[in-house]
């Protein structure tokens, strides 16, 4: 089976444009969210989000210097981050062939959970009110999930397979372990992968407060609103951006002398077959993604040093996931670390897995392990280390990041360093 | 005439980000302004908006000039 490695990285979250800014931030206990002021929220019961910062000072996502804002009328915001982040990966790796093979060897995974909302609910106003003549010819394109994807290949010239993958919260690395198999199975040598979004909008607010799901205890408090494994949590906080790798077959790597974060070596996928929103239970779905990454990785569960959970602070889901690490890990889970840095980002619903990826190659890289804030109180049970307010220094050799989505889809990686 | 052609270009530029001096009455949208076939969809859409005409589909195709749009727009406003 051909190796896949991971060689270029691309990060835009409500911490920060860009790795660096990112992994600083993130280490230095900061957090991205804050009480949500783009938009009318007197009405929503959630108004707090991780946002995205904007501008031109270090650290925020300068929309110019993505693409012009000629090209960005063809553009909901999640295909700017994603395009924002890709352009970062891309430059990371240093691979922008010029020639027809390195093209055609090179394509783009990109998903997104949710897609152009914004553009969706603008586009509707606008029909009710305006009728069908002042729909834009852009209205399509710039809300369709797989046109980061497009603009990405189009951007770069990478002519090899353009998917795009939407499995909701595990979008990100659905999209990581399905173009790590497209390398695998020799029809590309690179892929650009990961996941975007960008649904902090008043209609996703609506719609994913009518579901129960998120924070409203903490709209006074924004960066105290996601707090996994604490007794106090209350629901998930939004959040947007996105998050690239560039994945690249190993000796194709080695012979252009590329700079390599780790090697994919596991992916395993379940569904629970239980419940639009809800995960079951006794955490079967993740127990077995969780499984099957192992498996597929050849690794002992004793290798697993650090694991990325989806940890979204929803009263449910923090301790299911806990219950079902617990009863893989058995003792090892009292020895291996766990963090949730949604605590500090929110949640990236289809970036979040390519971001935690993330997270957790950079975990490996500098052997720190991002913390989980806000756990002032752990609920009962939680009591493994779960990395509690500050980063933490230690050995972190192989790295698990897991990822859950409504309708019962799961996925976990599993990195280890660089061969 | 000279108002309409004005209120024409500045949309011209608005909306395919060129440069106003490239923004000539013969220049083609596509093969000089670097339009697609959708941006001339938004173009029409925009004259519309700004004149308050309706330009149907038929004269639409036949707007490929900043010329063509000036001629259309003062014949029909």
């Amino acid at each position: 089976m051909r190796r896949v490695v991971v060689t270029g990285l691309g990060l835009v979250t409500p911490l920060g444009n860009g790795v660096k800014t990112n992994w600083e931030r993130l280490l230095a206990s900061q957090s991205g969210i804050r009480r949500i002021d783009t938009f009318d929220v007197s009405d929503l019961p959630a108004q707090i989000a991780g946002i995205v910062p904007r501008g031109t000072n270090p650290g925020e996502l300068d929309l110019d210097a993505v693409a012009s804002a000629k090209d960005r009328r063809r553009m909901d915001d999640f295909i700017v981050y994603g395009l924002a982040a890709a352009m970062e990966a891309v430059e990371d790796s240093g691979w922008k062939p010029q020639d027809d093979e390195g093209q055609e060897r090179t394509g783009v995974m990109i998903g997104s959970g949710i897609g152009g909302l914004p553009n969706i609910a603008d586009g509707a106003l606008t029909l009710e009110k305006s009728g069908p003549r002042r729909i834009s010819p852009f209205f399509i394109p710039a809300a369709l999930i797989n046109l980061v994807s497009g603009h990405v290949s189009i951007r770069y010239g990478f002519k090899g397979p353009n998917h795009a993958v939407v499995t909701a919260c595990a979008t990100g690395a659905h999209a990581i372990g399905d173009a790590a198999r497209i390398i695998q199975f020799d029809d590309a040598d690179v892929m650009i992968a990961g996941g975007a979004e960008a649904a902090v909008h008043r209609l996703g607010m609506a719609g994913f407060s009518a579901a129960k799901a998120l924070s409203t205890a903490f709209n006074d408090a924004p960066t105290k609103g996601s707090r996994p494994w604490d007794k106090d949590r209350d629901g998930f906080v939004m959040g947007e951006g996105a998050g690239i790798v560039v994945l690249e077959e190993l000796e194709h790597a080695k012979k252009r002398g590329a700079k390599i974060y780790g090697e994919i070596i596991g992916y395993g996928m379940s569904g629970d077959a239980h419940h639009i929103t809800a995960p079951a239970a006794d955490g079967n779905g993740g127990f077995r993604a969780m499984t099957a990454a192992i498996k597929r990785a050849g690794v002992a569960l004793e290798d697993i040093d650090y694991i990325n959970a989806h940890g979204t602070s929803t009263p449910l889901g923090d301790e299911i996931e806990l219950g079902a690490v617990k009863r893989l890990f058995k003792d090892h889970a009292y020895k291996l670390s766990m963090s949730s840095t949604k605590s500090a980002i929110g949640h990236l619903l289809g970036a979040a897995g390519a971001a935690e990826a993330i997270y957790s190659l950079l975990a490996m890289r500098d052997q720190i392990v991002p913390p989980t804030l806000n756990l002032d109180n752990p609920s009962d049970g939680c009591d493994i280390d779960l990395v509690p307010h500050k980063a933490k220094e230690r050995e972190v050799k192989v790295v698990l990041s897991n990822s859950f989505g409504f309708g019962g889809t799961n996925a976990s990686l599993i990195f280890k360093s660089a061969p | 005439m000279s108002d309409v052609a004005e209120r024409v270009k500045k949309i011209v530029v608005e909306h395919l980000g060129v440069e106003e001096s490239k923004v000539t009455e013969n220049a083609s949208f596509i093969d000089d302004l670097g339009a697609d076939s959708l941006d001339t969809v938004e173009l029409v859409m925009a004259f519309e908006e700004e004149f308050s005409v309706e330009i149907p589909d038929d004269a639409a195709e036949k707007i490929l000039t900043v010329k063509d749009a000036i001629d259309f727009i003062t014949k029909n406003s």
